[in-house]
C-alpha cells in the first residue's frame, strides 16, 4: 500500500533519514520504533509531504506521491495525527474536526461528526468548547477524531501516547486496534516500543537515520539488542 | 454635545483605522509580517476611485467597485512577486521586502500622478444632521455604517466560511493545515485579497472625509493603523476593530480638548505605551500554547 524506497532527507547540513526503505501494506500495523531523533517523526513528515526525500521514491497505492504538495495527498487517502497532537488550539472541538474534514463534501460532514462523537464520547460533551482547555488526553482523542475525518485509508500516528497517564495510553491503543480491525491500515512511530509492538504486525527499529532491524513483531519483542535498547531489558 | 459630536468623529476615524487595521492584523496571523506597503495599497485605492471618476467619468460606485477589485489583484500579485519566494527566508528579509514595495508604490504614483495632492469628489450628497451647536455630515454617518458593515461580513466570512476556518487554521499552525488538505498558498492569497479589498475601502472613506488625496497619504494612515493592530493585540481580528476604534477616539478627543497638534504624539504613545506594558495587546494571546 505504501512503499518508501532510498529516502533521505536533510536539514540544511544535517542529514537526518539516511537512505531508509520500508513498507506498509493493506491492513496491518506497523510500527517504527527508536529512541528520540532517530528520524520518526521526520519519516512521517516527508511521507505527507511536509519534507522531501532529495532521492529515491514514495508510493501510495501505486501512485508517486513523492513530489505531491501535502494538501493532495491527503485527498488520496492518507491521514497523519502529528506528534504533540497538534490540535488548532483556538478553534472549538467541532471545528477542528471540520478541519480534518476539509477535503471532504460539506453535506458528509455532520454524520461524520457524529461518528467521530460515537468512538469519542467525551469530545460529544465538550464539542462547543475551545480546543486549547482540553486535558491532554481528551486533545490526544481530538487529534486522532480529526484524522479521521477524512476517511484515511492509511493513518498515520506520531507518539499517540506522549505525556499520557498509563491507563490513557492504553485506551489510546485501543483505540488504534479497534480503527485497524475496522479496516484502516496504520503506521505508527512510538518511544514506547513495548506498547507499540504488542499491537503492531511489524516493526522497523530507526537508528539516527537508518533501518537497522526490520522484522515481526513478536521477534522484534524477543530480540536482546531490541530489548536491550528500547524495551527497559 | 461637543463631547458626543467628538466621539462621533472619533468613530469616524477610528472606523477607518480599524478597516485598514484588519488587514494588518490578518496578514500578520498568516505570514507574520507586519506588511509595510499595505498603507499604500491604501493611496492606490484611492487614485483607483479617483482616476474613475475624475478622469474617466465613472458613477461614485463603479469607482469604488474598480478600486476594490484593482487592490484586490495588487494585494495578491504583491504576495505573489514579493513575498511567497522569501516564505522560507528569515522574517527580517521579508520586513525588508514589504518597506522595499512600500516605497516603490509611493515613488511610482509620485511618478505618474505627481506628488502634487488632488481633490477628491464627494460622493455622499445627503445632507448634515444638525447635533446641537454643530454640524455632523452625512459622510460621518456614511463612515460609520459602512465600516461596520464590512466588519460584520468579514466576522462572518472568518467564523463561519470554510475559507475563513482554513485561514484561522492556517494562522494557527500552517504545517498542521496542510495535513488537514488545506492549501495554505490559496489560503495565504485569499488574505492578502480580502486585506486589500478592505484597505480600499478604507481608501475611498478617508477620501470622502478628508477630500484629498496625495501619493504619501498612505504613510500616516498606514502607520496609525498599525498602532491600532498592535494595540488591540496583531493578529487577532476583533483586537483590530476595537484598536481601530480606541485609537480614533483617542484622537479625535485629544484634538478636541487639548490641542490637535498633540494628536499624533497620543497615538505614537499609545504604541510606545503598549509596548512596554502589554506587548500583546488588547486582545493578544501569549505565545505558549499547551503541549
Amino acid at each position: 500500500m505504501l512503499k518508501v524506497t532510498d529516502m533521505n532527507v536533510y536539514y540544511g547540513a544535517i542529514h537526518a533519514i539516511k537512505g531508509i526503505s520500508f513498507e506498509v501494506n493493506e491492513g496491518e500495523i506497523v510500527t517504527l520504533i527508536g529512541a528520540n531523533g532517530a528520524g520518526k517523526s521526520t519519516t512521517l513528515k516527508t511521507i505527507s509531504g511536509l519534507l522531501r526525500s532529495k532521492t529515491g521514491g514514495i508510493s501510495f497505492m501505486g501512485q508517486d506521491i513523492k513530489n505531491m504538495p501535502p494538501h493532495k495527498i491527503v485527498e488520496l487517502g492518507i491521514a497523519h495525527v502529528p506528534e504533540g497532537r497538534r490540535i488548532f488550539s483556538r478553534m472549538t472541538v467541532e471545528e477542528n474536526l471540520e478541519m480534518g474534514a476539509f477535503t471532504c463534501k460539506p453535506q458528509d460532514i455532520p454524520p461524520d461528526i457524529e461518528r467521530v462523537f460515537e468512538r469519542f464520547p467525551r469530545l460529544k460533551e465538550r464539542r462547543r468548547q475551545i480546543a486549547g482547555t482540553l486535558s491532554g488526553g481528551e486533545q490526544q482523542m481530538l487529534a486522532m477524531g480529526r484524522g479521521l475525518m477524512s476517511h484515511p485509508k492509511l493513518m498515520m500516528l506520531d507518539e499517540p501516547s506522549m505525556g499520557l497517564a498509563p491507563l490513557l495510553v492504553y485506551q489510546i491503543f485501543e483505540i488504534i486496534r479497534e480503527l485497524n480491525r475496522a479496516g484502516t491500515t496504520i503506521l505508527l512511530v512510538e518511544q514506547n516500543a513495548q506498547m507499540a509492538l504488542s499491537i503492531a504486525d511489524r516493526g522497523y527499529v530507526l537508528e539516527t537515520g537508518r533501518i537497522v532491524t526490520a522484522a515481526d513483531s513478536a521477534v522484534l519483542l524477543d530480540d536482546s539488542a531490541v530489548q536491550k535498547a528500547y524495551l527497559g531489558g | 454635545m461637543t463631547f458626543l459630536y467628538q466621539v462621533i468623529n472619533g468613530l469616524q476615524v477610528g472606523s477607518i483605522y480599524a478597516l485598514v487595521a484588519l488587514g494588518y492584523s490578518m496578514v500578520y496571523g498568516i505570514v507574520n509580517l507586519i506588511n509595510f506597503a499595505h498603507g499604500d495599497i491604501i493611496m492606490v485605492g484611492a487614485y483607483c476611485a479617483w482616476l474613475a471618476m475624475m478622469k474617466w467619468g465613472a458613477p461614485p460606485w463603479i469607482s469604488i467597485l474598480f478600486a476594490i477589485a484593482f487592490c484586490t489583484v495588487l494585494g495578491m500579485t504583491i504576495e505573489k512577486v514579493a513575498y511567497k519566494p522569501l516564505r522560507k527566508s528569515p522574517r527580517i528579509s521579508l520586513l525588508i521586502t514589504a518597506i522595499g514595495v512600500s516605497l516603490f508604490l509611493e515613488n511610482l504614483a509620485q511618478l505618474v500622478f505627481t506628488a502634487n495632492p488632488q481633490r477628491f469628489p464627494t460622493i455622499v450628497t445627503l445632507p448634515s444632521i444638525q447635533l446641537g451647536s454643530r454640524q455632523l455630515s452625512a459622510t460621518t454617518i456614511m463612515t460609520i455604517v459602512v465600516s461596520v458593515f464590512f466588519m460584520v461580513v468579514l466576522s462572518f466570512l472568518v467564523n463561519k466560511t470554510k475559507m475563513g476556518k482554513a485561514m484561522r487554521a492556517a494562522s494557527e499552525d500552517e504545517a498542521t493545515a496542510q495535513l488537514m488538505g488545506i492549501n495554505v498558498n490559496h489560503t495565504i492569497s485569499f488574505t492578502f485579497a480580502i486585506g486589500s479589498a478592505l484597505a480600499a475601502v478604507g481608501a475611498i472613506l478617508y477620501c470622502s472625509a478628508y477630500t484629498q488625496l496625495s501619493p504619501l497619504m498612505g504613510v500616516m494612515l498606514g502607520l496609525k493603523a498599525f498602532v491600532a493592530a498592535v494595540l488591540g493585540g496583531i493578529g487577532s481580528i476583533p483586537g483590530a476593530m476595537i484598536g481601530g476604534l480606541v485609537i480614533g477616539l483617542a484622537e479625535s478627543l485629544t484634538k478636541g480638548y487639548i490641542s490637535s497638534q498633540l494628536a499624533d504624539g497620543v497615538v505614537f504613545g499609545i504604541l510606545i505605551v503598549v509596548l512596554l506594558i502589554k506587548p500583546t495587546g488588547l486582545m493578544g494571546r501569549s505565545m505558549n500554547e499547551k503541549v
